[in-house]
């Protein structure tokens, strides 16, 4: 089987805010631009959609500027190894390909955080923004009673986006406590948009209580989830519903940039003000680099974009300069307004899975192993997800440090994997000779 | 976007509207088992993103592949664990 190859001067991963906001820049500045994304349509997480028209004036706009500057957007395919700064390998539906590119932009943006409790895994548990997710995706949630529990302004958004969809919003429990949540209040909406959108929000799910210093601590069903019970300072309840939508946070996706080699501090791709990581031909962009919302995402891309086609006065525009720093101050009022109260981390009982994909549960994990330890001995962080979803819990729970990562990501298709790795099926210089990973019977489909 | 496409749910023929992810599809019919873990309990999407691989199927006989990620075409054939 033989790969195919793609030349470009500028591969961008992710195709969100950041990413759109940087290929678009780098095309206008003359430069071949790719752009990857392995959702179905580009957007990110803010901006998923089915129908573009149903999207804003900024996305809209965003979207026209990308296809007029002649960018080319390959969606439904995973990175599922950056084999050099120079050379990235993929796998859409039609197999593998190989880029071979002169810069390369990370916008990969973060995922949610979760943090196991009893019930965790059953079906009709999602995470928040994995409901708003499945609902941007076409899932009808009219007439499904949904809890939705955690933590931040994320909670408050998708209330409202299920409200709107007919969704019978039974409770949203915030686990901060009150005097916080109107402490980031009063920061966070002396801009009025924020303010506007915040009061918009809390309008469309009005009939429905929303409660701070509240928790769920379980949730309950046989095939599906029936129940949760919360915790609020009144005492424990059981609360029937159809789904629960967690909210614990974000947490950059940096895997990529960690296969790279690009320095990472606090689990965020370290930048300098051009957003140039630690290894030459590399930037990043986005949520990759420290959850700052969609507005400042916008201002890393296009710095970031700028900075790779080399127009370097470009890439320090007092106005992208002044969005970045805005949201960095937003993200960090966040972190600290929302941080997850100790009850959290320790809801986990003795048979509660923490590992999803091997099913590892807590009693077969000894905090005061390694996470390397951890692995041989219990496979935790091995299955499908290489540890997407249970290393930022092991994390939170054992203070463990970020999972270590190893290619492919994504769970790419053995045949297709295996094809790549094969020399002959590689085209062209440099050839990617990093050490064939050995076949894992555990993770990845039999293809 | 507008209109349906016929899919083939574990077998049966259902109608969906055009352009919704696999994910959306089966959770619209009732599906909750998409894959079963290693005791056979049944699992769901969880992040709705692709990355947490709850939600692998078989799609056109390619197993495993993340029904979030994949939006429907007319005669696709999906097979879950039930
Ligand atoms: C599930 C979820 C829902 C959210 N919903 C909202 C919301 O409703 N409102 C809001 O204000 N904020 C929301 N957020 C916050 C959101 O992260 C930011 O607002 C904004 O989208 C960040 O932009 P970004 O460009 O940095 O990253 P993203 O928008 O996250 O874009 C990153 C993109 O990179 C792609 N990607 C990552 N790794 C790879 C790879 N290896 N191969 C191919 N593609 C890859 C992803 O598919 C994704 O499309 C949500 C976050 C999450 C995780």
């Amino acid at each position: 089987m033989s790969v195919r190859c793609r030349e470009v001067d500028v591969a961008v991963v992710g195709a969100g805010p950041a990413g759109l906001a940087a290929a678009a820049a780098a095309a206008e500045a003359g430069r071949r631009v790719l752009v990857i994304d392995q959702s179905p349509r580009a957007g990110g997480q803010i901006w998923r959609h089915r129908d573009e028209g149903s999207l804003g004036r900024v996305p809209r706009a965003l979207l026209a500027r990308v296809a007029s500057a002649g960018v080319t957007v390959l969606t439904g395919t995973t990175v599922v190894d950056a084999v050099s700064p120079r050379q990235l390998l993929v796998e859409g539906v039609d197999g593998v390909e190989v880029i071979d590119t002169t810069a390369l932009v990370l916008a990969t943006g973060a995922r949610e955080r979760f943090l196991p409790f009893p019930g965790w895994t059953l079906p009709g548990v999602a995470g928040v923004g994995g409901l708003q997710a499945l609902l941007k995706g076409g899932t009808s949630f009219r007439g499904k009673r949904v809890v939705l529990a955690g933590t931040g302004p994320l909670l408050v958004a998708v209330a409202a986006a299920l409200a709107d969809a007919g969704a019978r919003l039974v409770l949203v429990a915030e686990q901060a406590p009150w005097r916080r949540v109107t402490g980031f209040a009063l920061h966070a909406f002396t801009n009025a948009g924020r303010l506007r959108d915040a009061l918009r929000y809390r309008w469309a799910f009005a009939r429905t209580p929303y409660v701070t210093d509240a928790w769920v601590t379980a949730a309950d069903g046989d095939t599906r989830l029936r129940d949760v019970e919360v915790r609020t300072s009144r005492g424990t309840r059981t609360v029937d519903c159809d789904w629960l939508g967690c909210a614990a946070g974000l947490v950059p996706t940096i895997e990529l940039a960690q296969l790279l080699g690009c320095t990472v501090e606090r689990d965020r791709v370290r930048v300098d003000s051009m957003q140039s990581t630690s290894v030459t031909g590399v930037w990043a962009a986005g949520e990759c680099t420290g959850v700052k919302g969609d507005a400042a995402a916008l201002a890393e891309g296009e710095i970031a974009g700028r900075a790779a086609a080399g127009d370097t006065p470009g890439a320090t525009s007092a106005a992208l300069v002044r969005a970045r720093d805005d949201g960095r101050l937003l993200g960090a009022r966040i972190d600290a307004a929302f941080s997850l109260r100790a009850e959290l981390l320790n809801l986990a009982a003795p048979d509660t899975i923490i590992c999803r994909c091997e099913d590892v549960r807590r009693d077969a994990i000894d905090p005061a192993w390694t996470p390397r330890q951890a692995k041989l001995w219990t496979r935790v962080g091995m299955g499908a997800c290489q540890g997407a979803v249970c290393g930022p819990a092991c994390s939170a729970l054992f203070g463990w440090a970020a999972n270590t990562v190893r290619a492919p990501l994504g769970a790419p298709s053995c045949g297709a994997w295996q094809a790549a790795l094969t020399p002959p099926a590689l085209p062209g210089p440099p050839s990617p000779v990093r050490q064939a990973p050995e076949v894992d019977p555990h993770q990845g489909p039999a293809d | 976007m507008t209109g349906v496409v016929s899919i083939v749910i574990d077998g049966t023929t259902r109608e969906v509207a055009a352009g919704v992810t696999v994910a959306a599809a089966l959770l619209d019919h009732g599906v909750m088992a998409f894959r079963r873990d290693l005791h056979d309990a049944p699992r769901a999407p969880l992040c709705g993103m692709g990355s947490c691989m709850e939600c692998r199927v078989t799609i056109d006989g390619r197993a495993e592949r993340r029904a979030c990620l994949v939006v429907v075409v007319d005669g696709m054939r999906i097979e879950t664990a039930g």
